[in-house]
């Protein structure tokens, strides 16, 4: 028990330091644009469908559960307002995070880890190619810039599914769903859930990269060091998601 | 020697329980080549790895230019890699990247160069080593030959100072592996790098190394010149070599070394129980290093693989040919005394004076000189007896050149 709480203290002081080291060699010349834009294309394009998608089915989920919720007080105008909080607040980045864990952060811990049990990350080493600099840095970057606009998207797709509930089957007046959105929502809602994606981003980039980068010093080895590294890249990711949620919410409200 | 380039001292590695390096001492010269043999799994990668500091020794300390590794700062240790370049035994390709941007990466990460220079600078490198019109493939479309020399192309690329070669012809066929090995003796002399090799190509590895290792339970257990090596009575250092020769079957194509003790033995118990007489005769190629040094490694190899065929088919059926070592050809003659045996051998230098053997004929002049010492095996006495009788009467008038 003491051994495990140390070990994973250990692991999170040394995920922090990978994610630092990532973070600041960034920013260290010359500057991997392209490598960045490909990592934007990689964990922020190729995700727009799976987050359309995903952001639609709850925001219409939340119309109809917010409905017959509501209805019962006869206050079924204030939908709009109930959808867009939640989406803003908390569902927006949280199921972001969670979808692009399973789209691309999965990925990403098993083509790092690849790299590393084929002995790759040792060749870059030793052709003087900073490993973390070259793998990790721009998927850092990457990520950074794609989840707030993911986040953004999801938001405003799921609103949009609120409403095709909500007014187009239920009939709820469209203005007064809008006008709801419009009034309900602040400055500090929209804030507070860019603030979370980008925590988010980090969450999950540092955890699935760390998984990856460092799969042979799992006591499995090879392929089912890989296929071991995956599955906990995107368990440790995802609760650590939710466990992050909960304190920033906490500490934004 | 406080002059060596690259210098182990004691140094320790274990990963776990498992004590792979156990005190080695080592030192590799500048402008030479190395080769370590010894066992799989005996540590040679491990040893490699440390060079180029992907690991770090337990204890011990290694001196790179009279320097420790472990004491270098973080530029100056930059500056070192910058000098090198691995060759990983399973290549170690990117395999997101397609072949040419492989080869160029290191080229293009170093920074410095323009787009069209290191364009130019990769297409030599990929010609050279026959790797035309794979630009755009993926390692994994490429067959393991394949990759092994885009591998070696991606070291090369950058003309490094030290290269280190984990096994660079492990899976190729014979002829691209004495390409391989060829293009590391060429570049090996035209620009003079230093080389580390891993390799269990022996005796080919033989022929372009100065310096041969032999690392048995995490130790050095024998270093020193490839010639010096096959002197070497350490049992284990024979067994090593010998064993690696049986397998190859050796240049002369005839009876594995095993079968050749095997050969041995009977014809010993023979002349036990009917008192039949058997001969030895060694035939040693004196000016092995003349040749090797005019006319290269390989076709000196090639030739000496030719003659001995040509002495085979001359021989009597129940007579048996086999590679000794580098320069040495070892025939067993049954049913012949020594004198039958000198008679024998003056026949064999007449015929093959006569017969056009040496099909490359690398410079003008070229001549083997070749010494033959004789020996007929009394009762009782061990192979290496009569072996060391033969070398003894080693006869200059039976030294015959064939041209």
């Amino acid at each position: 028990m003491g051994a495990w709480t140390l070990f994973r203290i250990r692991q999170m002081g040394r995920n922090a330091i990978f994610f630092f080291q990532g973070f600041v060699l960034i920013f260290s010349l010359p500057f991997q644009a392209t490598k960045i834009v490909q990592q934007v294309y990689f964990i922020g394009m190729k995700s727009v469908a799976v987050i359309c998608l995903t952001a639609a089915f709850t925001g219409m989920v939340l119309g109809l559960q917010g409905y017959y919720t509501l209805v019962k007080f006869g206050s079924e105008g204030v939908l709009g307002a109930a959808v867009a909080l939640t989406l803003i607040r908390e569902l927006g980045p949280v199921l972001t995070a969670i979808m692009v864990i399973g789209r691309a952060g999965s990925a990403m811990a098993a083509e790092i880890g690849i790299m590393r049990i084929s002995e790759q990350i040792d060749a870059l080493d030793t052709m003087d190619i900073h490993p973390i600099r070259f793998l990790i840095s721009p998927r850092i970057g990457g990520a950074l810039i794609s989840f707030p606009l993911l986040t953004a998207l999801f938001d405003v797709v799921g609103i949009m599914g609120g409403y095709v509930t909500g007014s187009l089957l239920l009939g709820i007046n469209p203005g007064i769903y809008f006008a709801r959105v419009e009034s309900s929502v602040q400055m500090s809602d929209i804030t507070g859930g860019f603030i979370k994606s980008v925590v988010f981003a980090v969450v999950v980039i540092t955890v699935c990269c760390f998984q990856g980068y460092f799969t042979h010093q799992r006591p499995e080895f090879g392929a089912k060091g890989v296929s071991v590294s995956t599955t906990e890249a995107v368990v440790i990711s995802s609760v650590l998601v939710l466990v992050t949620d909960y304190v920033l919410t906490s500490l934004l409200l | 020697m406080a002059s060596a380039f690259i210098q182990f001292v004691d140094v320790h590695k274990s990963f776990g329980d498992n004590a792979v390096l156990r005190g080695i001492d080592l030192a590799i010269e500048r402008g030479q080549i190395t080769t370590i043999i010894g066992k799989s799994g005996g540590g040679k990668s491990v040893l490699l790895k440390h060079i180029i500091g992907l690991m770090k020794p337990d204890a011990g300390e290694i001196l790179i230019d009279g320097r420790p590794l472990g004491k270098l700062k973080k530029r100056e240790r930059r500056e070192l890699k910058r000098r090198f370049s691995y060759v990983f035994q399973d290549t170690a390709l990117f395999d997101f990247m397609n072949v040419f941007d492989n080869i160029a990466l290191p080229l293009r990460e170093r920074g410095g160069l323009a787009e069209e220079e290191i364009r130019r600078r990769v297409r030599e490198k990929m010609s050279q080593l026959d790797l035309a019109e794979i630009d755009h493939e993926y390692p994994s479309q490429l067959s393991g030959g394949m990759k092994k020399r885009v591998a070696l192309a991606r070291a090369l690329v950058t003309d490094p100072e030290i290269i280190l070669f984990d096994e660079p012809t492990t899976g190729l066929d014979p002829i691209r592996k004495n390409a391989v090995h060829t293009m590391i003796a060429d570049y090996q002399k035209r620009f003079g790098f230093t080389g580390v090799i891993i390799s269990h190509e022996i005796p080919d590895v033989f022929y372009f190394s100065q310096q041969v290792a032999m690392l048995h339970e995490g130790r050095v257990l024998y270093s020193g010149s490839p010639e010096e090596l096959q002197q070497v009575s350490d049992p284990l250092v024979h067994q090593f070599i010998r064993g690696f020769e049986a397998r190859r079957n050796g240049a002369g194509q005839a009876v594995p070394m095993e079968t050749w003790e095997v050969r041995f033995k009977e014809e010993m118990g023979r002349l036990q129980r009917h008192q039949v007489p058997f001969s030895m005769i060694l035939l040693t190629v004196e000016n092995m290093h003349e040749i090797t040094a005019k006319a290269g490694p390989i076709s000196t190899q090639e030739t000496i693989h030719n003659f001995a065929a040509q002495v085979r088919q001359r021989l009597r059926i129940t007579d048996s040919c086999t590679r000794m070592s580098l320069n040495a050809i070892l025939l067993i003659l049954p049913y012949t005394n020594l004198e039958q045996s000198r008679m024998v051998c003056a026949k064999l230098a007449r015929e093959l004076k006569a017969a056009d053997f040496v099909k490359i004929r690398p410079y003008a002049g070229f001549c083997f000189s070749i010494s033959a010492g004789f020996a007929q095996a009394a009762e009782g006495q061990e192979l290496e007896q009569v072996l060391a009788r033969a070398v003894e009467s080693k006869e200059a008038f039976y030294e015959f050149s064939v041209c």
